[in-house]
């Protein structure tokens, strides 16, 4: 039984780790701006796409990887700038629209670019390598991605709980212009928010297309969703919300992906019953089951504003 | 010279005049008192002194340099620190934390200005690591006024600091501007309570709907008749 269960588990916190790093930046940016960025996924998915091309330039892969990270850090950077500071006054619903706008305008500039191919991610040394562990056979990036999550989270929290900047996105999530009277420069720390979300996805985008294998315009799409799902199941604004929902998601989602086998192993069934079609639907129920039971989410802060 | 000036300010919220024009100086060591009726104005006063909102027409000047125009965050930096209207405390951090993030623009050590905060608040040092958030009313205003403090102003703003306290806490409030006064910090105060604000002031301005009306030593407005029947009420 263990040993049936024990693969599916590993890819589902595999998976979940990769979720969480994303999830993180819906989080933040909502926390600080009460917007839900609709392009992240996009970010992640672009992440991906420039890692791609930079390898194909012939720069070594370490390299690649640290390029990647700053590219996605300041395309993280820009979005907003661009995008987001100029309607800092406008209502909500406008800078959503302006998210929905840089989403697709991303995609679109994506399948321009590599004209709607699937672009096969470079495959990085040690990472992309098989081990075995008990019963499963898996990359090395199913092991080392929780542990990287873990670790960042970690650095994350106490970022923001121990040091000046973290302070400063504190006071700012809560208090615009309290905040400036203090003499914070709020742009400046929603900009150090949007860098840190989209550096976290650059960092999930490097595990989970190693895991996946290629990119294309749309691979950002089902990630950033789940990890949207995972931000609000963990109550949207919360860090280490939006990591353990991540994980719940992850997990889940792989061990109904092997519920047949699980199932069928364990003599509970005669034959397949493919349930592993249900695994997207979970999230998509779990999210519809939080917002009607605990709108707020598993630590979510209580007064929460209607988008 | 006076230390703060205001001229011909103007302040426009969307199509309305909020502020239709007001002069006046805050003279450098004195307690100056603004107050009016409900909407008049004074807290967009001290919003367009802190850079909060963006002045229509007029002049700001502190020491000499227009500031207005600056951002919030250069105005502070000048030592024109607010405490503004409803605390505005920080709920989600510790009250430490708070007091830290008023010296958020100083480099360097601010222990003894905690230290100082602790002093004239002794409720804040015994609940330093509880949220502000789940402090009293009273704790949030004595905090409030202590993050301003941590900036070393020069001016201090304050709206409506008595503001829901009660009688005590609030004897206590307008004793603690005395002792910031005799510290040497130059007060712009707005209040409702008009009696008490006018007992401390050195000076005082009366707004009316975006217009200066009397002003003079808070002693005179203190005795003016029109004064006392407009915001002192009868037991004045
Ligand atoms: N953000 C805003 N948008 C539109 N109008 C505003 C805004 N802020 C203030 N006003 C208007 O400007 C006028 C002056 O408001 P202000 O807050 O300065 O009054 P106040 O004298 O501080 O009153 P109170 O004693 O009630 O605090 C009021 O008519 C108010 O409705
Ligand atoms: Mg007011």
């Amino acid at each position: 039984m263990w040993n049936t269960v024990f693969p599916y588990l590993l890819s589902g916190i595999s998976v979940g780790g990769q979720y969480a790093l994303i999830a993180i930046g819906y989080t933040l940016v909502y926390g600080i701006l009460r917007l839900i960025n609709f392009a992240h996924g996009d970010v992640f998915m672009v992440a991906g796409i420039v890692m791609v091309y930079m390898a194909a330039s012939g720069l070594p892969l370490w390299l690649c990887i640290i390029l990647d990270l700053v590219a996605t850090s300041i395309i993280g950077f820009a979005i907003e700038r661009v995008a987001y500071k100029p309607l800092r006054t406008a209502p909500r619903m406008s800078i959503m629209i302006s998210a929905i706008g840089v989403s697709y305008t991303l995609q679109n500039l994506v399948l321009y670019i590599t004209g709607g191919l699937n672009q096969i991610y470079p495959k990085i040394p040690w990472i992309s390598d098989s081990i075995k562990i008990g019963s499963a056979t898996t990359k090395v990036v199913t092991v080392v991605t929780p542990i990287l999550t873990i670790l960042l989270v970690v650095a994350l929290v106490l970022l923001i709980n121990h040091t000046k900047v973290g302070m400063a996105m504190r006071a700012v999530s809560k208090d615009f212009e309290t905040s400036q009277l203090m003499g914070i420069n709020i742009n400046g720390v929603i900009s150090v928010t949007f860098v840190i979300g989209s550096f976290l996805a650059g960092v999930g985008s490097v595990l989970y297309f190693t895991n996946y294998t290629t990119v294309i315009q749309t691979s950002g799409a089902m990630p950033g969703l789940k990890a949207f799902v995972a931000a609000v199941f963990g109550g949207i604004g919360s860090v280490p919300g939006a990591v353990i929902g991540a994980f719940i998601i992850g997990i889940a989602e792989n061990i109904i992906k092997g519920l047949d086998i699980i199932l069928f192993k364990a003599g509970l069934t005669s034959g397949p019953m493919g349930l592993a079609i249900f695994s997207d639907a979970f999230t998509f129920a779990l999210l519809i089951i939080i917002l009607a039971v605990k709108p707020t989410g598993l630590f979510g802060e209580k007064s929460i504003d209607k988008v | 010279m006076s230390l703060l000036r205001v001229r011909d300010l103007r302040v426009n919220y969307g199509g309305i005049e909020a502020l239709k024009g007001i002069s006046f100086d805050v003279e450098k060591g004195q307690i100056v008192t603004l107050i009016g009726a409900n909407g008049a104005g004074k807290s967009t006063t001290l919003r367009a002194i802190s850079g909060l909102v963006p002045v229509k027409s007029g002049t700001i000047t502190y020491d000499g340099n227009v500031i207005a125009g600056q951002q919030p965050q250069q105005i502070v930096s000048q030592g024109i620190c607010m405490v503004p209207e409803g605390r505005r405390v920080f709920p989600n951090l510790t009250t430490y934390e708070n007091l830290r993030i008023g010296a958020y623009l100083r480099k360097d050590d601010i222990t003894a200005d905690v230290e100082h905060v602790y002093q004239l608040f002794p409720r804040l040092k015994e609940r330093s690591w509880q949220l502000a958030g789940t402090l009293s009313g009273g704790e949030q205003q004595m905090l409030a006024v202590g993050r301003a403090l941590m900036m070393r102003p020069k001016i201090l703003m304050m709206d409506e600091p008595s503001l829901g306290l009660a009688p005590l806490v609030i004897k206590s409030i307008f004793e603690i501007i005395q002792t910031l006064h005799d510290e040497g910090i130059t007060i712009l105060l707005v209040e409702q309570n008009a009696n008490a604000a006018l007992r401390i002031a050195d000076y005082a301005f009366v707004l009316e709907t975006g217009m200066l009306g009397m002003q003079g030593t808070g002693h005179k407005l203190l005795n003016d008749p029109g004064i006392k029947a407009a915001y002192l009420g009868s037991g004045a």
